[in-house]
C-alpha cells in the first residue's frame, strides 16, 4: 500500500501536483502554510496506486512516498 | 513641458533620446535593466533601433561599429557589465570615437551585490581599460541631474571625440523623481560635423578623406604623437570641464566634506543637522570625476581645518582629495561598502567623532 | 513494514529553494541529484553555478561548488577538469548564460571535447533579471525587451543549443529533454544520466538541455506553462538524442 506525504511547509502551492496525479487524490488546502501559500494535501490516500508522479514533479521535493508490502513499478524512475 | 514622475533608470533613456541618440545596444544586468526594456518600447516609437546584444563584450563592439559611423549612441550596464566593457572602450578611445556609457555602480568586486555602491570610481576614472586614455566621468546625485549630465554628454561626446560616462548607482538607476525634460535646450558645446566617420568614401571627388576608424599604430613615433594628441585633449578637457557645487562654503567652516553623486546628497542632510547644533561644516561635491576639481577641492579646504571624505566605498576618490590637498589639511575618511548605505546621522556622527580627535586621520606616509 | 521509495537526494540540501512556485529549476536540480545519488560519484562531484536564477545552486546542491561569472561555466569546468581529471564535473547554465554571453564558451569546451557535463536550462527567456528575451525566446512571444513579441526580422530566431552542438565533429553526448510533466522528467532523467556515465567512463563531452517552465515571467500559472511549453517549445526544441559518441564521426565527405 503507497503512502504519500505532502510536507507542507516545503509546498508553493504551484499545484503541478495536482495536475499529474492520475488518481486525482490530491488538492490544496484553504489554510496557507508558514511561508504564506496554499499547499497540496492528500485528499484521499486510500486511492494512491504510488505510480509517483506527484513526486517527481514537486520542484520543492516536498512529497515523499513509502510503501507497505508490495509496490507496483509503472516505470523506470 | 512638466515636471514627470520617472525611475532613473527610464529617465536616462528618455533623455539619451531627447539628446538625439537614437541607437541603443546594451544586455541586461540588475540594477539597470529598466534602460533597455524602456528603449526597446520607445526607440521603435521614434524611428530608433533597439539591440539586446549577446554580451557586454558585443555590446561595447556595437557602440564602436555605431558611433564610427556617425551616429550618437548610449548603451548602459553595470560594475561586472562595465568590466566587460574596458577593451571595447579602450578601442572607441583609441580611435577617437564619441560614445555615451552610463554605468549604474552595484556592490563588487565579482558578482558583489545588486545594492549601490562607489566602488567603480577607479575603474570609471583612472584605469578601466588598457593604455593611456582617460573617460571624461560625470556623477549625478539625482535624477534630474542625470538627464541633464546625460544630455551633455552626448555633446561633450561629440566634441572631444571621446568616450564619456555617466557614473551613477544603483539608487540614481531605481529610485523615482520628478523630472522635467528642458524644450529648448542647447548643446553645451560646439559641435563640428562629424567627417571623420566612415560612412561610405564616394572617392577623391569627395570632401573629407577615406575614413579608417582604427587604433593600430605599429610605428612607434606615430603612435606617440597619437598618445600626445589624445593627452592634449585631456588637459584641454582639465581646463574647460570641470564641474563641482560647494554648498555653505560662503560661510566661515572648520570641516569640509567631500562627496559625490547619492553621497553627497546624505552628507547635505548631515550638513544640516551639524548646522542646527553649532557645528561649522561645508560640502564641495565634484561633479566632473575626470577631470577632477583639484583646484577647487584645495581652494575649498582652505579655510577649514579638518577634510572628511565619504564615498560608498572602501576608500577611492580619496586618493584625487589627497592628490588636491598634497598635505596641506589632514584628511578623514568614512565609508561604507558592500551595498550598505551611509544615513545622515551617521555622517554627522563621524563627523563629531573626527572634531573631538577620535578619528583616525588617513596617511600613506 | 514500509520502506520509503521516494525521498530527498543525499546530493541535495534540505533547505528550500528560493525558486518560484512551479519552477522547474527544482525538478532538475533533483533529477541530477538523484543522478550523481545513484551512481555513487557524490564526494567526488564538483559543481559550478551560473549568473541566472539557479545563481544560488550552490546552496541547494551538497557538492563543492564553484560559482562562475556570467556565461564562462564552461570554460571554468575545463579549468577543473583538466586539473583534476578525477572529479565529475558538471556545468549547470541557463539560456542566457550559456547561448548568449557564453555562446563561445560552451561551442569551445564541446569542441575540444573537455569531459564535463553540462546541464543546460532552456526556459525562453531571462528570469532572475525579470523577463528579458533570451536567444531561446520563441518568435512572437511578448518579454520586456520585445514588448511587441519577438520579431524575427530584428532580433531574428530562436537557437537551437542541442542542434547547433551535434553539428562539432569532436564526439559528444548531447540530448534534449524537458521537466514540464512528470512523464517527460523520468526520461530526461536518463539522459542526465547517461551524460554523467559517459564523463565517469572518460568518453566524451555531455550535454543536456531541458526544457523548462518560468512560470512567473511567461506570466502564467505552472500548470497553463507546463501546457504552453508543450504547445509551443516541444514543436521547436524537439525532445530527443541529438549526437552520440558511438555514432559515425561528422568529418566532411572527401572529395573527388
Amino acid at each position: 500500500m503507497p503512502h504519500i506525504v505532502v510536507e507542507k511547509d516545503r509546498c508553493k502551492g504551484c499545484e503541478r501536483c495536482v495536475a499529474a496525479c492520475p488518481q486525482k487524490i490530491i488538492g490544496m488546502s484553504r489554510e496557507i502554510n508558514a511561508k504564506g501559500y496554499f499547499y497540496a494535501e492528500v485528499v484521499e490516500q486510500k486511492r494512491c496506486i504510488g505510480c509517483r508522479l506527484c513526486c517527481i514533479t514537486c520542484p520543492d521535493v516536498a512529497i515523499t512516498m513509502a510503501v507497505h508490502g508490495t509496490m507496483y513499478h509503472y516505470f523506470a524512475y | 513641458m512638466a515636471k514627470k514622475l520617472m525611475k532613473g533608470s527610464e529617465a536616462i533613456g528618455e533623455a539619451a533620446i531627447r539628446a538625439g541618440c537614437k541607437h541603443f545596444f546594451g544586455y541586461p544586468i540588475t540594477p539597470q535593466n529598466e534602460v533597455p526594456e524602456y528603449l526597446s518600447a520607445r526607440l521603435p516609437q521614434v524611428g530608433g533601433v533597439f539591440v539586446q546584444a549577446e554580451s557586454e563584450v558585443a555590446a561595447s563592439n556595437m557602440i564602436y561599429g555605431a558611433a564610427g559611423s556617425g551616429v550618437r549612441v548610449l548603451t548602459t550596464s553595470s560594475s561586472p557589465g562595465i568590466s566587460l566593457m574596458q577593451e571595447g572602450i579602450s578601442y572607441i578611445a583609441g580611435s577617437q570615437l564619441p560614445v555615451v556609457l552610463v554605468n549604474i555602480m552595484r556592490a563588487g568586486p565579482g558578482l558583489g551585490g545588486i545594492l549601490p555602491s562607489q566602488s567603480d570610481y577607479f575603474q570609471a576614472t583612472k584605469g578601466g581599460g588598457h593604455g593611456d586614455y582617460r573617460l571624461l566621468v560625470l556623477a549625478p546625485w539625482s535624477i534630474q541631474e542625470a538627464v541633464d549630465l546625460l544630455q551633455d554628454a552626448f555633446d561633450l561626446a561629440d566634441y572631444y571625440r571621446n568616450p564619456v560616462m555617466i557614473l551613477a548607482d544603483g539608487l540614481i538607476g531605481q529610485m523615482m523623481e520628478p523630472v522635467e525634460f528642458k524644450e529648448d535646450r542647447r548643446p553645451c558645446k560646439e559641435l563640428p560635423p562629424k567627417d571623420w566617420a566612415a560612412t561610405g568614401w564616394k572617392g577623391e571627388s569627395d570632401n573629407r578623406p577615406r575614413a579608417i576608424i582604427n587604433s593600430l599604430f605599429l610605428d612607434a613615433q606615430e603612435l606617440e604623437y597619437h598618445n600626445q594628441k589624445l593627452h592634449a585633449k585631456y588637459q584641454e578637457m582639465a581646463e574647460n570641464e570641470i564641474r563641482y557645487e560647494e554648498y555653505e562654503t560662503d560661510t566661515d567652516y572648520d570641516v569640509l566634506l567631500v562627496a559625490y553623486g547619492t553621497v553627497a546628497r546624505v552628507c547635505s542632510g548631515a550638513l544640516d543637522d551639524l548646522k542646527a547644533e553649532g557645528v561649522k561644516a561645508a560640502m564641495i561635491r565634484p561633479i566632473s570625476l575626470f577631470p577632477f576639481p583639484y583646484r577647487e577641492v584645495r581652494k575649498a579646504a582652505e579655510k577649514a581645518k579638518q577634510v572628511m571624505v565619504i564615498e560608498l566605498s572602501t576608500g577611492q576618490m580619496i586618493e584625487d582629495v589627497m592628490l588636491s590637498l598634497e598635505g596641506t589639511r589632514p584628511i578623514y575618511f568614512h565609508g561604507r561598502t558592500g551595498g550598505m548605505l551611509a544615513t545622515p546621522d551617521e555622517v554627522a556622527g563621524k563627523v563629531r567623532e573626527m572634531i573631538d580627535g577620535k578619528l583616525q586621520e588617513v596617511r600613506y606616509v | 513494514m514500509s520502506e520509503v521509495v521516494f525521498n530527498m537526494p543525499e546530493a541535495l540540501e534540505t533547505v528550500h529553494t528560493h525558486y518560484c512556485p512551479g519552477c522547474t529549476h527544482g525538478v532538475i536540480h533533483r533529477l541530477v541529484a538523484e543522478v550523481i545519488d545513484e551512481l555513487g560519484v557524490k564526494d567526488r562531484t564538483v559543481g559550478i553555478a551560473p549568473v541566472g536564477c539557479s545563481v544560488l545552486a550552490y546552496n541547494y546542491f551538497s557538492t563543492d561548488f564553484h560559482e562562475a561569472s556570467h556565461g564562462r561555466a564552461p570554460a571554468v569546468a575545463t579549468g577543473i577538469k583538466r586539473s583534476r581529471p578525477d572529479l565529475v564535473v558538471f556545468a549547470y547554465q541557463g539560456d542566457g548564460d550559456l547561448a548568449s554571453i557564453g555562446m563561445g564558451e560552451i561551442v569551445h569546451c564541446a569542441n575540444r571535447g573537455e569531459k564535463v557535463t553540462v546541464i543546460f536550462v532552456n526556459n525562453a527567456i531571462y528570469g532572475m533579471t525579470g523577463g528579458q528575451m533570451a536567444p531561446t525566446t520563441m518568435a512572437g512571444q511578448v518579454t520586456t525587451t520585445t514588448p511587441l513579441g519577438r520579431d524575427p526580422a530584428l532580433a531574428g530566431f530562436p537557437i537551437r543549443i542541442a542542434e547547433l552542438l551535434s553539428t562539432l565533429r569532436t564526439p559528444g553526448y548531447i540530448a534534449r529533454g524537458s521537466a514540464h510533466s512528470p512523464r517527460h522528467a523520468a526520461k530526461t532523467k536518463e539522459y542526465i544520466r547517461k551524460a554523467f556515465q559517459h564523463q565517469i567512463d572518460g568518453t566524451c563531452f555531455s550535454l543536456v538541455e531541458v526544457l523548462s517552465t518560468c512560470p512567473t515571467n511567461w506570466g502564467m500559472p505552472p500548470n497553463e506553462a507546463s501546457d504552453w511549453l508543450e504547445k509551443t517549445m516541444i514543436p521547436y526544441y524537439p525532445l530527443g538524442l541529438f549526437k552520440s559518441p558511438d555514432e559515425e564521426d561528422r568529418a566532411p565527405k572527401p572529395l573527388g
